[in-house]
């Protein structure tokens, strides 16, 4: 009993870092400085993997704290650090609150065939240089879609809600903000993740994290090695059962005395329930020399193992024949009088920082982040412009906003290294694409008046209006100090084509700045001209 | 939502009713010959800081307390379009806005909201602007604008192209109206001054984009709800590459300030600071023509002051 203190740690540390994550991901008025961001997620072990092999940096070794975590203590991070594992227990919680009969965890034999293939599919997409299972599976990545998508627009929804009351009292403390829905394609994913979650966790604890998750299986190949354990006083037990039915890992078998280290995540539930001190969570053996992990052979294969290989493939086929019939859908666009030239990108816009396309779709996990951090809400989720593989990374979408000149937000706080922090003067001429002009779609040619929101709207006049027809004039651009930011396109009051738009670069090149040319004094220092 | 609405549109109503006969009066006193106790159309003022050159005009046309009436509420509508510091007067100045918010409130209003619907990213665009501060310095409020909620639909019986018009609430609620441009070249409208500024009191600008930008811009001037001033701030003038701006090297020192109840002779005198022929700039033409305000310069008493 005398570890009875663990579990309320654990449950302490893992509310922790749940609500900090959480926060991170809410933060749509971006109250909170990007250091608070890249503080809470430094030892997420994807994104901090992939940064490290991104930059080869000391800087970020989160995974290797991570690690050597594992190494001593066992699996804290599934247990603590991972925001995904916390909402499983959350779930878990409420599960065993709401159900009439009472969950009891028993021991359960490991679905090893599926969680091996899975982390060894994951490891040979990745080395083979894609990045696609991890961006599937990532347990921090699919947290953080599942706020982003899910959770936001509820939240700002019930802000707007109150802003809009508090509004008619003239209290304006709390503003009203935009929800960018996510297209709906995009949701299939994340809701059927979501689902699969909420099931697993609600039927059976952390089934998930010991079958699918690639992390989980990952570092449950090292936790069997890990120094600190929980271990059997065989002397002790009276074999009551009692902790196996509170082990929501199914690791523990009171029977047999033995303890599959794979998939325990130490969450330390066992520790308290024993009434006759024969758990314990120590360094050194005690009086048991079998705690090496599973010794059985799994002869059979467990009855759900199927079941769930099923559901699995259902799943990623469903995104896949969702996504089809997404994209026959799309196309069905209306048409509008205005402008008849479709908008033809070579290339997505990838965001500052990211450096090319390639770099970006090779580290990006899709979490959702940066999309969220967005002041601009011009990061939107991609659906087809990465390809199917890049399904749910972010693009630059300038319908929906254009990238602020001096902003560098979401370089700052993406957590793989897939947008690399830029100091703010040398983001300002990163060229990440170059407007193209559509004449026939412009106003000023099919409706001879004058427009320029596009000039307007560009921060370093690439987009410059010169003398057209009798006293109109008309947009021009300067290809070499375009920076690309798109906020022409998205200015452009022409539907349902735009009459200026970017066009992507596939490696980001850099922007020559403006000239600056001295200015003369339209009138002298005294006399009114009127 | 819809109930929402629903609440927020019969109270507006009753404001824009409210609004309407409190200032009926007032209203009518655009577009006509100088009234007896207005011995001065337009006040132009050059040489002093912003805030020295506000006293004094603001003093010529007669006190701040001509315009804002004890416990009464005001909105002022600076320009914060775009991120930009004020060095490069992308945006009206922030000094000249806490002296007219002071005098607002010596006069005293019961509070003073100041808002505008910006372009970039309105939080960097209040903040970075130094409005904000400078508003919440000198005791106004600063509210935000780019929400659709906050806008109500609003007829322009008089318009040619823009017959209605989403119009923020604070305009259609507030006693008083105070129109705060800053003077800039503009690669849409030529110039951006008082109309110009109004722009952003509207939810839909792309319409007025797709619709004949000048006419768009003299038919919502012609709209009843007009400004009780205009104050044009010319300290500093964005001489080119406007509305933005790229570098403080776009910017002259001009060190003016125009004071008018008249929009289209604010923008008729602001032009001719900038070295244009008022003519010229389209809207003003335009909105000369539809009877909005005056443009011929020599029809009006102006009072020049040199500090």
């Amino acid at each position: 009993m005398k570890y009875a203190f663990l579990k309320k740690l654990r449950v302490i540390i893992s509310l922790l870092f749940f609500i900090l994550i959480t926060l991170v991901f809410v933060d749509y008025r971006n109250a909170l400085p990007e250091e608070f961001a890249k503080g809470v997620l430094y030892l997420q072990f994807i994104p901090s993997l992939l940064k490290f092999i991104n930059l080869l940096s000391v800087s970020v070794v989160g995974f290797i704290v991570v690690l050597v975590l594992t190494f001593v203590f066992g699996r804290v991070y599934c247990s603590s650090i991972c925001p995904l594992g916390v909402f499983m227990d959350i779930v878990s919680f409420f599960s065993r609150k709401i159900k009439k009969k009472k969950k009891r965890f028993r021991y359960k034999e490991p679905h090893n065939i599926l969680r091996y293939s899975l982390l060894a599919v994951t490891i040979f997409f990745f080395t083979a240089g894609s990045i696609y299972f991890i961006l599937l599976l990532d347990p921090y990545s699919n947290f953080g879609r599942i706020i982003t998508y899910f959770v936001n627009p509820v939240i700002i929804m019930v802000n707007n809600g109150v802003a809009g009351i508090l509004g008619n009292f003239n209290i304006y403390a709390i503003f009203p903000v935009e929800i960018q829905s996510v297209r709906f394609e995009l949701w299939i994913y994340p809701l059927l993740f979501l689902i699969l979650v909420t099931w697993m966790s609600f039927t059976d604890g952390r089934l998930f994290c010991n079958t699918i998750c690639p992390v989980g299986t990952l570092l449950g190949l090292l936790s069997r090695f890990s120094l600190f354990k929980i271990r059997f006083d065989k002397e002790n037990c009276t074999s009551c059962g009692l902790c196996a039915r509170v082990c929501k890992s199914d690791c523990l078998d009171f029977k047999e005395q033995i303890i599959d280290y794979s998939r325990c995540v130490e969450c330390f539930n066992c520790l308290p329930v024993c009434t006759s001190d024969a758990i314990k969570y120590t360094y050194k053996k005690t009086g048991d020399n079998n705690a090496g992990g599973t010794k059985r052979e799994v002869s059979t294969l467990p009855d759900d193992y199927n079941k769930n290989k099923r559901k699995f493939l259902t799943l990623l086929l469903s995104v896949f024949a969702g996504s089809a019939i997404g994209s026959i859908k799309q196309d069905t666009q209306e048409e509008y009088k205005d402008s008849t030239v479709p908008e033809e990108k070579e290339f997505p816009v990838t965001p500052p920082g990211s450096l090319s396309i390639r770099n970006f779709t090779h580290n990006c996990t899709a979490c959702a982040l940066c999309v969220s951090a967005c002041p601009s809400d011009v990061l939107q989720p991609s659906f087809k412009e990465y390809g199917l593989t890049g399904m749910m990374q972010p693009h630059m979408d300038y319908h929906t906003g254009y990238c602020n000149f001096e902003c560098t937000r979401c370089s700052e706080v993406c957590p793989t290294g897939a947008i690399l922090p830029v100091p703010e003067e040398e983001k300002k001429w990163i060229q990440m694409g170059i407007a193209k002009f559509v004449k026939e779609n412009c106003i000023v040619h099919t409706e001879k008046t004058d427009c320029g929101a596009c000039s307007e709207h560009c921060p370093t006049k690439a987009v410059k209006m010169v003398p057209y027809e009798g006293d109109l004039l008309i947009p021009e651009v300067t290809d070499d100090i375009c920076v690309g930011c798109g906020a022409c396109e998205f200015a452009c009051p022409t539907t349902p084509f735009k009459a200026i738009y970017v066009d992507g670069h596939s490696i980001h090149e850099i922007a020559k700045e403006p000239e600056e040319e001295k200015l003369e004094k339209p009138m002298g220092e005294e006399e009114f001209p009127f | 939502m819809k109930r929402r609405e629903f609440v927020k549109k019969s109270v507006s109503a009753g404001f824009v009713t409210g609004t309407a006969l409190a200032f009926g009066s007032i209203n009518n006193l655009f577009g006509k010959p100088p009234l007896p106790y207005s011995p001065v159309d337009l006040v132009a003022v050059k040489g002093g800081n912003p805030g020295q050159m506000f006293d004094q005009g603001i003093e010529a046309l007669g006190g701040i307390e001509k315009f804002v009436k004890p416990n009464q509420t005001v909105v002022v509508k600076p320009n914060i379009g775009w991120d930009r510091g004020p060095d490069q007067a992308a945006n009206t100045n922030p000094h000249l806005l806490s002296r007219i918010i002071e005098h607002c409130l010596k006069a005293g209003a019961k509070e003073v909201r100041v808002f505008d619907h910006t372009c970039d990213v309105w939080t960097k665009t209040y903040k970075n602007s130094g409005i904000e501060k400078a508003v919440k310095d000198a005791g106004g409020k600063i509210v935000p604008g780019n929400t659709e909620g906050y806008y109500q639909k609003v007829d322009i019986p008089k318009g040619v192209k823009l017959t209605s018009a989403k119009v923020h609430e604070l305009i259609l609620e507030s006693d008083v109206f105070i129109n705060v441009p800053v003077l800039k070249h503009h690669s849409s409208s030529r110039l951006t001054i008082s109309m110009k500024n109004l722009m952003g009191v509207v939810w839909d600008r792309r319409f007025w984009h797709r619709n004949d930008l000048h006419q768009c811009i003299a038919d919502y001037a012609t709209y009843e709800r007009k400004p009780d001033l205009n104050i044009v701030d010319a300290y500093n003038v964005m001489m080119r590459n406007g509305p933005q701006g790229v570098s403080v090297s776009d910017v002259v020192n001009m060190k003016t300030q125009i004071l008018t109840t008249d929009m289209v002779a604010a923008d008729a005198a602001a032009t001719k600071f900038f070295g244009n022929n008022p003519a010229d700039v389209l809207h003003i033409r335009k909105a000369n023509e539809m009877g909005v305000g005056e443009m011929d310069l020599e029809k009006l008493s102006i009072k020049r002051i040199t500090i």
